[in-house]
């Protein structure tokens, strides 16, 4: 019976010294989420004034530009997938891996090859681990994501993008990536990046006044050909951030949900810690109330 | 004269923002000024200063190299990735 205690004894405290590391990360990312929201908001002014200055252009100029011209066969589509670099986040990472695949597979059904590129160590994991190919990775800044990265991602995918298909270059490009939709939910979002759609409103859509009649300097033409590649750049940067700040909150999700069941474990063990010390006591005093009957009859 | 509003904004920060009476560019064609009443323009800045006068009378200077330069209404916005306040 003792060694029964011993073991309740045991499982309690381990089940104390998890509580403290998962409720010690629930802080943690409940401070970082505040500073992921902050940089969200952050780059909304440059992510507006893009999208304003490209949707000018668009609309006063006849596009025609590689980068919004659709092929007109597309064999071959890239996915751009961003996950975390680290785990403990629930189903953060998996629920877009998952959407990754569907993607794909619908990609594939179309009659496209389709080629990936991630962006954190948990998808590149996920690759390894089913010994599927990727095009590149980009590991360790997901946490508080750079714009140089981004402007890298961006430059590597329009690059790919502007290459003959039959060199490697690729007809589409998809980004999947967990959206930042309140404390509590996050959902996994597909976009095509890859030909343009110009589409206003990145943030919050601002059609307060019709687009004016801009002059171009130095041509539109030169105009587009800067501003297109910054604006895949910025809608990078902002998928980034938005997975960032998706990934604290469900860091902070499921952490809080450890601690509560590590509470409701600790408060289980203890029930069955004191069963098993009552059951001790009482076999104690049976053990020593019949060795007294023992001895007395003995008389 | 009206004044025009203006922002100076990076991919991760809006550096500036506020009232003033001039600003000095240097587009890939060459220098430009912009005081208001300015037509609607969307230029692609070179390697070089944005020079901002305030309506005070301060100059600030950006450094806003590859990004472009946007006025409408009165409203000038000075974009780049990596803009920063000098």
């Amino acid at each position: 019976m003792g060694a029964q205690l011993r073991v309740y004894r045991q499982k309690i405290r381990s089940a104390q010294t998890t509580k403290k590391i998962t409720r010690a990360m629930e802080l943690i990312s409940a401070s970082r989420i505040q500073k992921a929201q902050q940089r969200v908001a952050a780059s909304t002014p440059y992510a507006r004034a893009v999208t304003r200055a490209v949707s000018a252009v668009a609309t006063y100029s006849n596009v025609d530009h590689i980068l919004t011209t659709e092929a007109e066969k597309p064999t071959r589509a890239a996915i751009v997938i961003f996950t975390s670099d680290r785990g403990l986040a629930g189903a953060f990472n998996s629920q877009v891996l998952r959407e990754a695949s569907e993607l794909r597979t619908r990609l594939e059904n179309e009659g496209k090859e389709v080629v990936h590129y991630l962006i954190g160590r948990k998808a590149v994991q996920y690759f390894q681990f089913r010994r599927r190919e990727s095009e590149a990775q980009w590991i360790g800044g997901t946490d508080s994501p750079e714009f140089e990265t981004a402007r890298e991602i961006g430059q590597t995918i329009v690059d790919k993008f502007v290459q003959p298909t039959d060199e490697g270059g690729v007809d589409e490009i998809h980004i999947v990536y967990n959206r930042f939709v309140s404390m509590l939910v996050q959902t996994p979002e597909t976009v095509r990046l890859l030909p343009l759609e110009v589409v206003e409103g990145v943030g919050e859509a601002d059609t307060d006044a019709p687009l004016p009649l801009y002059e171009f300097e130095p041509d539109a033409d030169t105009v587009l050909d800067a501003l297109l590649p910054v604006y895949i750049e910025s809608r990078i940067f902002n998928a980034m951030l938005q997975s960032s700040a998706a990934k604290h909150a469900a860091t902070q999700k499921a952490m809080k949900a450890a601690s509560d069941n590590a509470d409701k474990l600790i408060r289980d063990y203890t029930r069955l810690a004191n069963n098993a010390r009552q059951a001790e006591i009482t076999q104690q005093i049976s053990e020593i109330v019949g060795g007294a009957d023992a001895l007395s009859s003995a008389k | 004269m009206a004044d025009l509003q203006v922002s100076v904004v990076s991919a991760d920060a809006e550096l500036w923002s506020g009232a003033a009476r001039q600003i000095v560019a240097r587009t890939t064609e060459g220098e430009i000024g912009i005081l208001a009443g300015h037509e609607p323009i969307l230029a692609i800045l070179a390697q070089g200063e944005v020079r901002v006068t305030t309506t005070e009378g301060e100059v600030v200077t950006a450094n806003a190299a590859d990004g472009f330069l946007s006025v409408d209404n009165d409203v000038v916005t000075v974009v780049a990735g990596d803009a920063t306040l000098v």
